[in-house]
């Protein structure tokens, strides 16, 4: 008997290229209704803007690996530190 | 009337039974528990019963009322997916530990005053050691023994604040504190503890993680769970808590990117969502309060849920390390499946319980005007889905195949994972029952079309700065040092350098006063006469300034002593001497 094959989709490049084309499709498609409704702000009329909450979190999360990756140096050590 | 019928009884009668009973009828056992107890919370009215008296103080086991009821079905809810995880284990122990560290939680979160709640809460700490001394490897042990002495100082705490407390006021009863006395604020250092606040927070990271697969799921809900009901009981709207909450938020988000074990990124994980609860509870209006609860509820199952399927594949696997794993959606693609799930949840993507639960408490900061809270939690939001969300299932089921081909994890494994999963999207869909058990009623539409969009938008551009610096979050195969260094390693460090200090200063003492001193002392009255004159020949010589005669007058001293050749004449004026000399002192 043959063995099944195995699933591995996400192993091809082309499906990985599709996978990112959609990402990216998505993301403009989210941006967009921004441009024609009017929001509702909070705190101020920043959060107003088309995209607002795009660049919110595209800027938090980037803050959060730089900031992390700058605290690592500090705080890594090697897995076996508390054995010596 | 089932109100006679505590819940937390049911669980340590559950665990007797299972001491005793074989394997088939144990695993009916911890399976109707649960449910059982599920229904007994269902069934019971609001009021104050099972009444008692101890010291004096008018005692009672179990008060009803939303916010009790509320944590009574989760906790019975989880307890039934978490004993269907478990059902393949064979030993007793586990087992025992785990029914009664429920019970334990359940007790706690129904007692109507402090003294029973702290007898639950020492249970709790106790019995929930044992699932991580079970995993029985040296660093289970070492973790289990901070994590017990931890909670054993967290219980102090609480005790000491409940004894100050009852001495000042008269009284034990578990209500909203107001007044801020030492009391209070110790009993809200206590219950910090447990809610894994910074910097009482390493045991969090380094107990759970250590832990068996199926304590590990079970250690999630309860102990930072029944800390958030007890500040959501006894410190809603302390201010400090917003502060707490917030640092726990990032913090947790921080620890949980640069951590390269996934169970560990997972604990770190409770740290930032407990972190939401907290600040809930700071904010402590009726909105606030009831987010936090639903958020509880919410978090429960999907941190289950994804406990469930990081244990499913360390059981399969061996294996915890992100470095190690990747590439397991080829062999464990419904595993996978419920992990993603249970990330999306925890994300708060729409569609998914986390969303219909975490944005009520972030906007009742916002009504209340809280700028700083809206932001820090807004960037935590986003942070969720970059740690939990997205790292999480990428480097164990997708990334750099590691050439690892286990299969899926056994049925009822899978069974428990599809009912938490269920249980994901049933409530990100449809939240009203959950709304309705809450404390109080509140109005919040999470399915707006506007902050449905800018949830999308910030989660999205969150997953897209994660893949366009994914260089950055290259997994290393390190541990990051966190507040438990100050116990592993300073402690050490502290100990060492006293060792350093007082070890030298006792080899110093051996050194001068029981070998050098008494070597000179013996060797100087060997001859004392003669060392006395050579002594005086070498000052005078020193003070004349020559020393012509001193090497032929120490060779006559030499001599005179080997011999004991001393003119006669000398040595009786020498006692002549003596005996005036102790005339002289006799008399005066």
């Amino acid at each position: 008997m043959k063995p099944r094959r195995e699933w591995d989709w996400f192993d091809h490049p082309h499906n990985l290229r599709r996978l990112r084309i959609g990402f990216y499709v998505v993301l403009v498609l989210l941006v967009l209704p921004d441009l024609f409704i009017h929001k509702h702000t909070l705190f101020s009329s920043v959060e107003g803007w088309p995209g607002f909450y795009a660049l919110f979190g595209f800027i938090a999360c980037v803050a959060i690996i730089l900031i992390s990756k700058l605290l690592g140096y500090w705080l890594k050590r090697p897995e076996d530190y508390y054995d010596r | 009337m089932t109100a006679s019928l505590h819940p937390a009884l049911i669980f340590f009668l559950g665990a007797a039974l299972v001491a005793l009973l074989p394997l088939v009828a144990r695993k009916t056992v911890i399976l109707a528990v649960p449910l059982l107890g599920f229904f007994l919370v269902l069934g019971l009215d609001p009021g104050v019963f099972w009444h008692y008296t101890l010291f004096g103080h008018d005692l009672a086991l179990l008060r009803v009322d939303k916010l009790s009821k509320a944590f009574g079905f989760i906790f019975t809810i989880n307890a039934f997916a978490c004993f269907l995880y478990a059902l393949h284990l064979k030993s007793r122990g586990e087992h025992i530990a785990a029914l009664a560290y429920i019970g334990a939680s359940l007790g706690a979160v129904f007692s109507a005053d402090l003294i029973s709640l702290y007898l639950f809460w020492e249970v709790m700490a106790i019995t929930s050691t044992f699932l991580v001394l079970a995993r029985r490897t040296e660093r289970a042990y070492g973790a289990a023994y901070r994590y017990v002495l931890m909670h054993i100082f967290g219980g102090l705490l609480l005790l000491a604040g409940i004894l100050l407390h009852a001495y000042t006021t008269g009284s034990v009863a578990f209500t909203g504190f107001t007044e801020q006395t030492p009391g209070t604020w110790l009993m809200l250092l206590g219950f910090l503890v447990n809610a894994a606040a910074p910097p009482f927070s390493a045991w969090l990271s380094d107990a759970y993680p250590e832990a068996t697969v199926t304590g590990g799921v079970i250690m999630t809900a309860y102990t930072t769970k029944t800390a958030v009901y007890t500040l959501l009981r006894g410190f809603p709207g302390w201010e400090i808590l917003m502060v707490v909450g917030c640092a726990m938020a990032v913090y947790g988000i921080i620890y949980a990117i640069l951590e390269n074990d996934m169970r560990r990124i997972l604990a770190y994980s409770i740290i930032n969502q407990v972190g939401f609860m907290v600040c809930g509870a700071g904010i402590g209006t009726a909105m606030a309060i009831s987010g936090v609860v639903a958020h509880a509820f919410c978090h429960i199952i999907y941190k289950a849920l994804l406990w469930m399927s990081a244990g499913a594949v360390l059981y399969m696997t061996g294996k915890s390390k992100c470095t190690d794993l990747g590439g397991l959606y080829k062999t464990m693609p419904l595993t996978m499946i419920f992990g993603t799930i249970g990330a999306l949840a925890i994300s708060s993507f729409p569609g998914f319980s986390g969303y219909t639960s975490k944005p009520m408490i972030i906007e009742a900061g916002v009504h209340e005007g809280l700028y700083w809270v809206w932001m820090v939690l807004e960037v935590a939001s986003a942070g969720v889905f970059l740690h939990a969300g997205i790292k999480f299932p990428y480097f164990v089921f997708f990334a750099k195949d590691n050439g690892l081909r286990p299969g899926e994890p056994p049925r009822h494994m899978l069974a428990a994972m599809a009912i938490m999963a269920f249980l994901c999207i049933f409530l990100g869909l449809y939240p009203q029952p959950l709304y309705a058990i809450l404390p109080y009623t509140v109005d919040f539409h999470a399915y707006t079309f506007e902050h449905t969009l800018n949830q999308l938008q910030l989660l999205m551009f969150s997953a897209l700065a994660f893949f366009l610096l994914l260089p950055l979050l290259k997994r290393t195969e390190t541990i990051s040092l966190d507040t438990d260094w100050f116990y592993r390693k300073a402690g050490g460090q502290v100990y060492r350098g006293c060792a350093w200090v007082f070890d030298g200063l006792n080899a110093w003492a051996n050194r001068v006063f029981a070998q050098e001193l008494p070597r000179q002392l013996t060797r100087f009255f060997t001859e004392p006469g003669g060392n006395l004159q050579r002594y005086g020949v070498r000052l005078w010589a020193e003070y004349s300034g020559t020393d012509l005669s001193q090497s032929r007058l120490e060779e006559q001293i030499e001599r005179r002593s080997r011999l004991a050749t001393y003119p006669v004449g000398g040595g009786v004026l020498l006692a002549v001497l003596l005996i005036t000399l102790l005339t002289l002192v006799l008399l005066l």
